[in-house]
């Protein structure tokens, strides 16, 4: 029989999820930077300019996906490597909860900030 | 007949002197992931002043961006992230089982590319920030 090399819980979907979330990641994330730093200049930055940007429905949620997709990502990238350290049991679950905690406060915060820009959902 | 054997806790890092080309892209790749997660807390939080005033947002961002520390970090934070970028699309070939044979050269090919993309955009980070 095979060995088992995955860190990830058998029969789980998390896998799947971590690599389709990367494969929009390595995208998005690159595009992120070449507009924020090669089209636009981060020092050139404004409310104004931000603001313009996520009136555009097709950007505004273009950020949203990327919020939550890289909240994601990392979180369960966080959660695998602290699995892989040994993690267990109580600690297990209380990693679990935190990380759960944080990923909901940075996406509440990053959307809140998004509609601040945008005024609202620009529908 | 099957074998098995015990590979010890996977994130043993005392073993550094047994890693082989795949298990350093192994550990980069957590590393930048580490750095990119917790940078990601941080960016939410810097964007965040944007719900107190748009000038609190404004005057933050460009406070920050006429750090040199700042700029410096930035043009760290494009290293992992590219680093990520570019390994990240090697472990997706990797998990589809293209190019197994020639895993390790594409960790090189990912370091040399990002050295070349982070030095070539060092002037356009650090633009306008010795005054």
């Amino acid at each position: 029989m095979a060995e088992r090399y995955s860190s990830f819980q058998a029969g789980g979907r998390r896998w799947l999820w971590q690599r389709i979330t990367a494969a929009f990641l390595v995208v998005v994330l690159a595009f992120h930077f070449f507009l924020l730093h090669f089209v636009h200049h981060a020092d050139e930055v404004t409310f104004a300019m931000s603001q313009g940007r996520m009136q555009e429905l097709t950007y505004f949620s273009l950020m949203i996906l990327f919020l939550l997709t890289a909240t994601f990502h990392g979180v369960n990238g966080v959660y695998n490597a602290l699995i892989n350290q040994g993690l267990t049991g109580t600690r297990k679950t209380a990693a679990k909860l935190v990380l759960g905690v944080a990923s909901a406060v940075v996406i509440v915060q990053g959307v809140r900030t998004a509609l601040a820009w945008a005024g609202g959902v620009p529908l | 007949m099957s074998q098995s054997y015990n590979r010890g806790l996977i994130e043993d890092f005392g073993r550094w002197r047994e890693f082989s080309a795949g298990m350093w892209a192994w550990v980069f790749h957590k590393f930048t992931g580490w750095v990119l997660v917790g940078y990601l807390f941080t960016h939410i939080a810097v964007l965040s002043t944007a719900l107190q005033s748009p000038d609190a947002y404004t005057t933050t961002i460009q406070t920050l961006e006429g750090l040199l520390v700042v700029r410096i970090l930035e043009v760290g934070l494009l290293a992992v992230a590219v680093f990520h970028i570019l390994n990240g699309l090697r472990l997706l070939f990797v998990d589809l089982g293209v190019g197994l044979e020639s895993q390790d050269k594409s960790f090189y090919a990912s370091l040399l590319l990002t050295g070349a993309i982070v030095v070539a955009s060092v002037p356009t980070f650090l633009a306008g920030v010795f005054g």
